[in-house]
């Protein structure tokens, strides 16, 4: 693992993508800050991050798409696969690696609270919190890019996917308030979620029987629900989508200098997910 | 040392291996030799554990490629058919990767790739990137992975493609050289090589195994008999009759040759009798010079094609006639039906 958590980050440094990334963080973060807080005086951290996450849409790609991909297409997969590592291990160090990467811009922004110090008093606990806060979600949003490099040999079409999901998830408040409260819309939401479930894993599976099956029971389920606990599915589809919206559960650290630690769990719950399923998706190739 | 157990791989409805088995012996050069496609590389990437099998088992001194990976892959030291190197890196810090991702112990490291890089001859280059390299030189480098650590066995797929004939020969010397202490495993659909470098041949034809011996065994038993060919100065017509009074000959046959006044003769004579000598003094009496007389066996070159001819149904018939005349040499006539063929 530390073989190729060294050699990834090194590879990062190589070429331009590493230098390319801090950078670009680095720029971004700094013309907010030299606004905001050196320019209109506002003590606070969290405003300054927060208006750079849309940043992530654009930069997490670029820098997580050749990551797995570009090993698939080189072939130089069959290095890692054929020595004696585990392939979680390599999944595992890769992804260090490139938190490593994002880390290098997020420790110089640590040192942008010493800088307002020096201009009044400022909370440095709220200051840092929204930097974890910060750090957290783009490793949340890597951890996605990383997994989707993984699915495809090709990198563009990696960073164009990453983009994607990326976008959707942070679009995702925006569009969950198009559904109505009612109960019926929620019902007819998940149905039509069921399905798309359903037709997935008929693609995957080539199943027709088994498909159908979950499609019917699932469907039988909602229905019962529906009827019997009507309360449940009011705004129920609103709920949903809002839990696939990563940027909020930042809000609290990185603009209210709140610590909830359920939003903590919530991104390791994240980023453990994602990397358990980059290893399933590598697996598969080998079994496929 | 490694024992293939009824091996399948399934892409969806192709098999590309079926059914395949067989064990790897210590301290031997083996070739796997089949025609493009017949799933060599699937076999070498399932012997190292980048593929799994649909079907099957692997053992690597007694551990499960499946079930003891990390045991098993430390066994084994793998040249893909596309070395598997990172461009943006020199071949001093590739060859200081795989190291330390082999896991050897980090006081070794130093002194075993500077004697690597010596064997594979890379030292001269190892500060140039890699992608500036030629092809031999990233074969090489690719090689001195498959080295790393000194594993008991090393796995070579196709590790001459693309090489001039210099560098050709000098890869197998090294393959040759690496065999007094590893047990050496290489694929090629080149016969030349295959009979230049291995100890063993491992035909494969359509994922499956259709002969295993030595390159010499395979040619004498495709054939079951002795083939002379010769040059002789004479009358076609008097050579013909003088050779075919002699006892234990099988056939002859006589055809004008490119030199003037002679014919050129093609004798056939059961395996285990030597006719050379009958036939010098036989000519020498009748004062027939012979200008030129060589056994020739079967090359390895007629037995691959025979034996990876396509699945006609009808050739499916000589490959069994071929495993039974392994166990007696009785049926002539089916083997001159074969060479009716050849």
């Amino acid at each position: 693992m530390k073989a190729i958590y060294k050699k990834e980050f090194k590879s990062y440094f190589n070429s331009m993508m590493g230098y390319v990334f801090v950078a670009f963080v680095l720029l971004a973060v700094s013309i907010y800050f030299s606004a905001f807080n050196l320019g209109m005086g506002y003590p606070l951290m969290g405003s300054t991050l927060s208006s750079v996450i849309f940043l992530f849409l654009i930069l997490v790609p670029i820098l997580t798409m050749r990551s797995l991909s570009e090993e698939q297409k080189n072939k130089t997969d069959q290095l890692l696969y054929t020595s004696p590592v585990s392939v979680g291990e390599i999944v595992f160090g890769k992804y260090l690696a490139l938190i490593s990467v994002f880390a290098i811009p997020v420790l110089v922004i640590c040192l942008y609270p010493l800088i307002l110090d020096g201009y009044g008093t400022i909370d440095f606990g709220m200051a840092y919190l929204a930097i974890v806060g910060f750090f957290l979600l783009g490793c949340a949003y890597i951890s996605i890019g990383f997994f989707i490099s993984s699915i495809t040999e090709s990198q563009i079409i990696a960073a164009v996917i990453s983009f994607g999901v990326l976008l959707f998830t942070y679009l995702i408040s925006g569009i969950s308030g198009f559904f109505a409260d009612t109960a019926i819309t929620s019902l007819m939401s998940f149905t039509v979620l069921l399905l798309v479930f359903c037709l997935i894993y008929y693609i995957m599976a080539k199943n027709v029987i088994a498909s159908a099956a979950v499609f019917v029971v699932g469907e039988a389920v909602l229905v019962a629900l529906y009827f019997a606990k009507k309360t449940w599915f009011e705004g129920a589809i609103a709920k949903v989508l809002k839990t696939f919206d990563l940027a909020a559960a930042s809000t609290n650290m990185i603009q209210n200098g709140i610590l909830d630690f359920t939003d903590i769990v919530f991104y390791l719950s994240v980023i453990g997910l994602f990397l358990f399923f980059t290893v399933q998706s590598i697996q598969k190739k080998r079994w496929s | 040392m490694i024992e293939v157990k009824n091996l399948v791989k399934q892409y969806g409805d192709h098999v590309a291996v079926d059914h395949l088995s067989f064990t790897v012996e210590k301290g031997q050069i083996y070739g796997f030799l089949g025609p493009n496609g017949a799933g060599k590389s699937t076999t070498m990437n399932i012997m190292t554990g980048y593929l799994s099998a649909t079907e099957g088992e692997v053992l690597i001194n007694g551990h499960s490629i499946f079930e003891e990976p990390e045991e098993a892959k430390r066994c084994i030291g793998y040249l893909p058919e596309l070395p598997p190197l990172y461009m943006d890196m020199t071949p001093l810090e590739y060859l200081y990767f795989v190291a330390e991702l082999k896991k050897i112990p980090k006081s070794e490291r130093a002194q075993m790739i500077a004697d690597i890089m010596k064997l594979v001859k890379i030292t001269d280059v190892c500060e140039r990137l890699i992608r500036n390299l030629s092809k031999g030189y990233r074969q090489r480098v690719g090689l001195a992975q498959a080295i790393m650590g000194y594993p008991e066995i090393i796995i070579l797929d196709e590790p001459t493609v693309g090489l001039d004939p210099k560098q050709i020969i000098e890869i197998r010397d090294l393959i040759k050289t690496l065999s007094k202490k590893h047990t050496v495993i290489l694929s090629s659909h080149i016969l030349s090589e295959i009979s230049a470098v291995c100890d063993y041949v491992m035909i494969i034809a359509h994922g499956k195994l259709v002969a295993s011996d030595t390159p010499d065994n395979l040619s004498k038993l495709m054939l079951g008999s002795n083939v002379l060919d010769l040059t002789v100065k004479g009358n076609k017509t008097m050579i013909r009759e003088m050779v075919s009074t002699l006892p234990d000959i099988d056939s002859v046959e006589v055809h004008n040759s490119a030199e003037p006044d002679c014919v050129d003769i093609v004798v056939k004579s059961p395996q285990n009798i030597d006719v050379r000598e009958e036939l010098f003094y036989k000519f020498s009496e009748a004062k027939c010079p012979i200008m030129m007389m060589k056994s020739s066996n079967m090359s390895l070159e007629e037995v691959f094609l025979e034996l990876t001819n396509d699945k006609a149904p009808a050739k499916q018939e000589k490959k069994r006639t071929f495993f039974k005349k392994k166990e007696s040499e009785e049926n002539t006539e089916k083997e001159n039906s074969n060479e009716g063929d050849l």
